[in-house]
């Protein structure tokens, strides 16, 4: 009966089953799934029931939200959004004010232990400081009541995830985390980014509707099918990484050529996501197919540890690196250094580099089941 | 006597509360607040001058890139950079696609639903939805049997009883006054410009990697290649690729956006006479069309007084002061001196109420804006304002045609364009010009291609030892909502101070020394309110500004020198 009603929206939309399950499958790839959970994936998405989301903003420049909105496969997607019940949003939603504030109370009272709260920003540490207010409250009393009553949490983007621009030194509004500043949250989840990739909100929701439980994690709780890799392992430049074919100036041959950005400070080495995979904007480009150097926004404090961003990484492995080492800076990078050694080999590296102490901030506060936690 | 609270202002990006009086059916005063803060200014010194556009492009993520522009501006000039053409003609064509992707956002997603009531669209007959869109356009997408499947499957959607982001608003409000077929064929392009705005940044994609936040941008240039036989830069698929996407954009700003926007409006035709507020305004001038030193501008620079269009002053930044009066900030000379930004200084104190609380305090503090003015006047900056210095200056021919030819259109005078709804329209209208201006810059980008102009960068400024020791930079731009500046000291190849001059600080600020509102308080006097527990009306007035807040918010810092020279050009 459900697939009945889904397949009508669709028919009516212009979208055949054809259509459709080609989505579904493009979204088993992206999930790193064989090509039968297309199946299974369909299955999930047609059922009547929509999820309730609500998507908090605090200290935010809503570029989540905006990414959030270029998910491609435009019309399928629109309906993916139809099956979840998104119950509040500033800046997409119709009400204002009192009204809206209604509606995210009705949400957590209503459905209690059951809807998904995502969050966009990070929070002020002190609730009195005036820093982040909504409707007269503190961000920070807002995110203990409604992330407190979820089902599940989800940190959009590397402010949220570990507190990003507004956290970086000195960080003047104290703001943390929302693992640091609710701690003990069951079910969170982190997808860092700056912003969050389209591909990888969508993708995460999908596989909660298709398996019933959350992802596995790394140890920075974000889920293995986007954060599974280094930039560096997956980038289409690897070659001339490994051949030793490097950019040197801007717009020179080997810049033109596409040769690797390792030497215009990349941080694709010390960054773990899938970008050289699913790219941005329906697979149009990503930072390094157009000539930038990652600069490795999807880890913790990358604000403070990933900069100068056009200075090089002091050492990776695979490249002989005696000959210049000695000409780079080593304070501000050594951090990144650490974990970068290990490169290759991702368990390996994410694990060290979670041993720096700075880094370990928020992410190993947080509460809840590490990986592959059942709702 | 009423008093009326917004808070969260929605369909906005950040986060504005408005409080308000009102009495007999208007508003009678108004106080605007921004109750966020970040301090990325603070964050920012002390770090490498060529990662500041990084940085300073997080302040927005709805008007991504436009803090970026800024913020390589003012690097360069500091430095002395000087970007190659192909670096110009490519900031150019993120620009523009910038505004007009956020133009047709802000009219369709932040803004329609003001206007335009959903539930109303149920009962609407699709035949007569369909002639109504033919006599306005002849978009191809009009038919009886789209607006049926359309009208259905709204329906659909609100039968099943989850109405998420639609549920708790004004529906059936005395103030929405479209017909259903009207509204029925807002919706249709409401969903199909969610659809448009996808594919049409994927020109940020191409040029910037991905959007939002663009990473392509360089102290001195850009990092896209530019070599027509190599398959990593832009060649000539990326051309290909460009003109065919801005193709789409003249197509959906041309024969969708401006067509609906003057067809609503003539439904409101009321709404021109309501919400001028400031009737000064300045635009700093954009989009420079050549590599000279004082390059001429596409949209031209201006200080307009008091809605004296024959009269257009040039900027003089000198006169610039910002008050922190009514703001949560603290200046060593007294909270009631205004100071020029090069002598600025700022320490944050909130000494609002302690939340959670129901009323601020608008007699003191009340705002994590400042209040800028111009001479000691408050300014208004956004579309309507550039349109109004192209109008007076006749520069681009096309704003004056276009702007002449929306008037005729709605038999409205040129006064009219003083609202709400002159907002509304200019914004449409800049669309429109800067999306046909887009195709001129893809052809002078594939012209350097074939003169083999490789230069994207000026590479002789990349390293800090070629910079002075200490240096002074401004860079200005005109970002979607308004006049946008960033100053820049550099010391030692570090960021000594930083501090940026934003649109919502202009529009948005609260009140100054003086008591003199700021734009969005002046505005919503007098704006009506029906029904004060539904202010519907409040809403219009103020998204009609498109607001930004997290923009709004910034530290200006203590610099006490005068800059060696600044470009307000």
């Amino acid at each position: 009966m459900a697939q009945t009603k889904l397949m009508l929206e669709l028919e009516r939309q212009g979208v055949s089953r054809r259509d459709f399950m080609g989505f579904c499958a493009s979204m088993a790839a992206v999930l790193g799934l064989p090509k039968a959970a297309a199946a299974t994936i369909a299955a999930a998405v047609e059922t009547e029931e929509r999820p309730v989301l609500v998507w908090l903003e605090f200290q935010d420049c809503a570029g989540n939200t905006e990414s959030f909105l270029r998910a491609s496969h435009p019309t399928v997607a629109d309906l993916v959004l139809d099956t979840i019940s998104l119950n509040y949003h500033e800046t997409l939603m119709a009400a204002a004010g009192s009204q809206a504030e209604d509606a995210l109370e009705e949400t957590v009272r209503k459905y209690k232990g059951k809807y998904i709260a995502l969050v966009e920003g990070s929070i002020p540490g002190d609730p009195d400081s005036g820093f982040c207010t909504i409707g007269g409250r503190a961000a920070l009393d807002i995110a203990r009541e409604v992330c407190g009553s979820a089902m599940a949490t989800v940190a959009v983007g590397t402010c949220a995830t570990f507190g990003g621009i507004p956290a970086a030194r000195p960080n003047p509004t104290r703001a943390l985390s929302v693992a640091d500043a609710v701690p003990g949250l069951k079910n969170l989840i982190h997808m860092s980014a700056c912003p969050a990739n389209a591909e990888n909100i969508t993708a995460l929701l999908v596989y909660y509707l298709t398996m019933k439980q959350w992802p596995p994690l790394d140890r920075y709780r974000r889920p293995l099918f986007a954060y599974g890799k280094s930039i560096h392992d997956g980038c289409e430049r690897r070659a001339h990484f490994d051949a030793g074919q490097y950019v040197e100036a801007w717009g020179d041959e080997a810049h033109r050529h596409g040769h690797c950005l390792y030497k215009m400070g990349c941080k694709g080495p010390a960054t773990s996501q899938n970008c050289p995979n699913v790219g941005w904007n329906e697979h149009t480009n990503w930072p390094i197919g157009c000539g930038h150097p990652c600069i490795g926004c999807a880890e913790p404090n990358f604000w403070d540890t990933m900069t100068p961003f056009y200075q090089r990484l002091p050492n990776v492995a695979g490249f002989n690196t005696d000959k210049w080492l000695d000409t780079v800076g080593i304070g501000a990078t050594a951090v990144v250094a650490a974990g970068v050694i290990a490169h290759g080999v991702g368990e390996v590296m994410r694990h060290r580099r979670g041993q720096a102490p700075e880094e370990r901030a928020g992410a190993d506060k947080s509460g809840g089941e590490p990986a592959g936690a059942k709702k | 006597m009423t008093h009326v609270v917004v808070d969260p202002v929605t369909r906005i990006e950040g986060h504005l509360r408005i409080e308000a009086e009102v009495d007999g059916g208007a508003v009678k005063e108004a106080w605007s607040s921004c109750t966020m803060f970040r301090g990325i200014e603070l964050i920012l010194e002390g770090r490498d001058p060529r990662d500041a556009w990084a940085f300073a492009q997080r302040i927005c993520g709805v008007c991504t890139t436009v803090h970026a522009i800024a913020s390589i501006r003012a690097v360069e000039h500091a430095i002395g950079a000087n970007p190659p053409p192909n670096a110009r003609i490519l900031r150019n064509l993120i620009i523009a696609a910038q505004n007009v992707q956020d133009h047709v956002v802000h009219f369709y997603h932040l803004q329609a639903l003001d206007w335009v009531d959903i539930v109303s669209a149920l009962s609407a007959d699709p035949a007569k939805t369909s002639s109504l869109a033919q006599s306005i356009s002849d978009w191809p997408l009009s038919s009886t049997k789209y607006y049926t499947e359309v009208r259905d499957r709204v329906k659909a959607f609100v039968e099943r009883g989850q109405l998420g982001i639609f549920a708790n608003a004004y529906w059936g409000h005395s103030a929405y006054r479209l017909p259903p077929e009207a509204n029925l064929m807002a919706v249709a392009h409401y969903l199909e410009a969610l659809d448009w705005q996808r594919r049409f940044i994927k020109i940020h994609a191409i040029l910037g990697g991905k959007n939002p936040h663009l990473q392509s941008f360089l102290v001195g240039g850009m990092a896209t290649p530019v070599d027509p036989d190599a398959q990593a830069s832009l060649n000539m698929g990326t051309i290909a690729a460009l003109r065919k996407l801005v193709a789409e954009g003249v197509d959906f700003v041309t024969r969708v956006y401006i067509p609906d926007v003057l067809a609503i409006a003539s439904f409101y035709k009321d709404w021109f006479a309501i919400g001028a507020g400031v009737t000064n305004f300045m635009s700093y001038g954009d989009f420079p069309m050549d590599d000279n030193a004082e390059p001429q501008l596409l949209m031209p620079a201006g200080i307009i007084h008091s809605e004296d269009l024959s009269h257009i002053e040039p900027v003089d930044q000198a006169k610039i002061d910002e008050y922190i009066t009514h703001s949560w900030y603290d200046y060593s000379v007294g909270d009631d001196k205004g100071l020029n930004p090069y002598k600025g200084e700022t320490q944050p104190h909130y000494t609002g109420p302690k939340p959670p609380y129901q009323r601020l305090k608008v007699d003191e503090k009340y705002s994590w804006l400042k209040s800028p003015r111009y001479d000691g006047a408050p300014m208004q900056v956004g579309p309507l304002a550039r349109m109004l210095v192209a109008y007076g200056t006749g520069r681009p021919t096309r704003a004056k045609e276009l702007i002449d030819k929306a008037l005729k259109q709605l038999n409205a005078p040129p006064a009219a364009l003083f609202s709400t709804l002159g907002r509304i329209a200019a914004r449409a209208i800049e669309a429109q010009v800067q999306v046909e201006s887009m195709g001129m810059w893809v052809d002078a980008l594939a012209e350097n291609m074939e003169r083999r102009d490789y230069r994207i960068q000026d590479t002789a400024k990349w390293d800090p030892s070629t910079w002075p020791q200490e240096c002074f930079g401004a860079g200005f731009h005109e970002a979607p909502r308004g006049s946008l500046g960033h100053w820049v000291h550099i010391r030692d190849g570090k960021i000594a101070k930083y501090q940026c001059v934003v649109p919502s600080t202009w529009n948005a600020g609260p009140r100054d020394a003086k008591g003199q509102p700021g734009p969005y308080e002046a505005a919503l006097v007098g704006t009506p309110v029906a029904k004060p527990e539904q202010p519907l009306e409040i809403l219009r007035t103020v998204h009609s500004f498109d607001p930004c807040m997290a923009c709004g918010v910034h530290v200006v810092d203590a610099t006490h020198r005068e800059l060696a020279r600044v470009r307000v050009s």
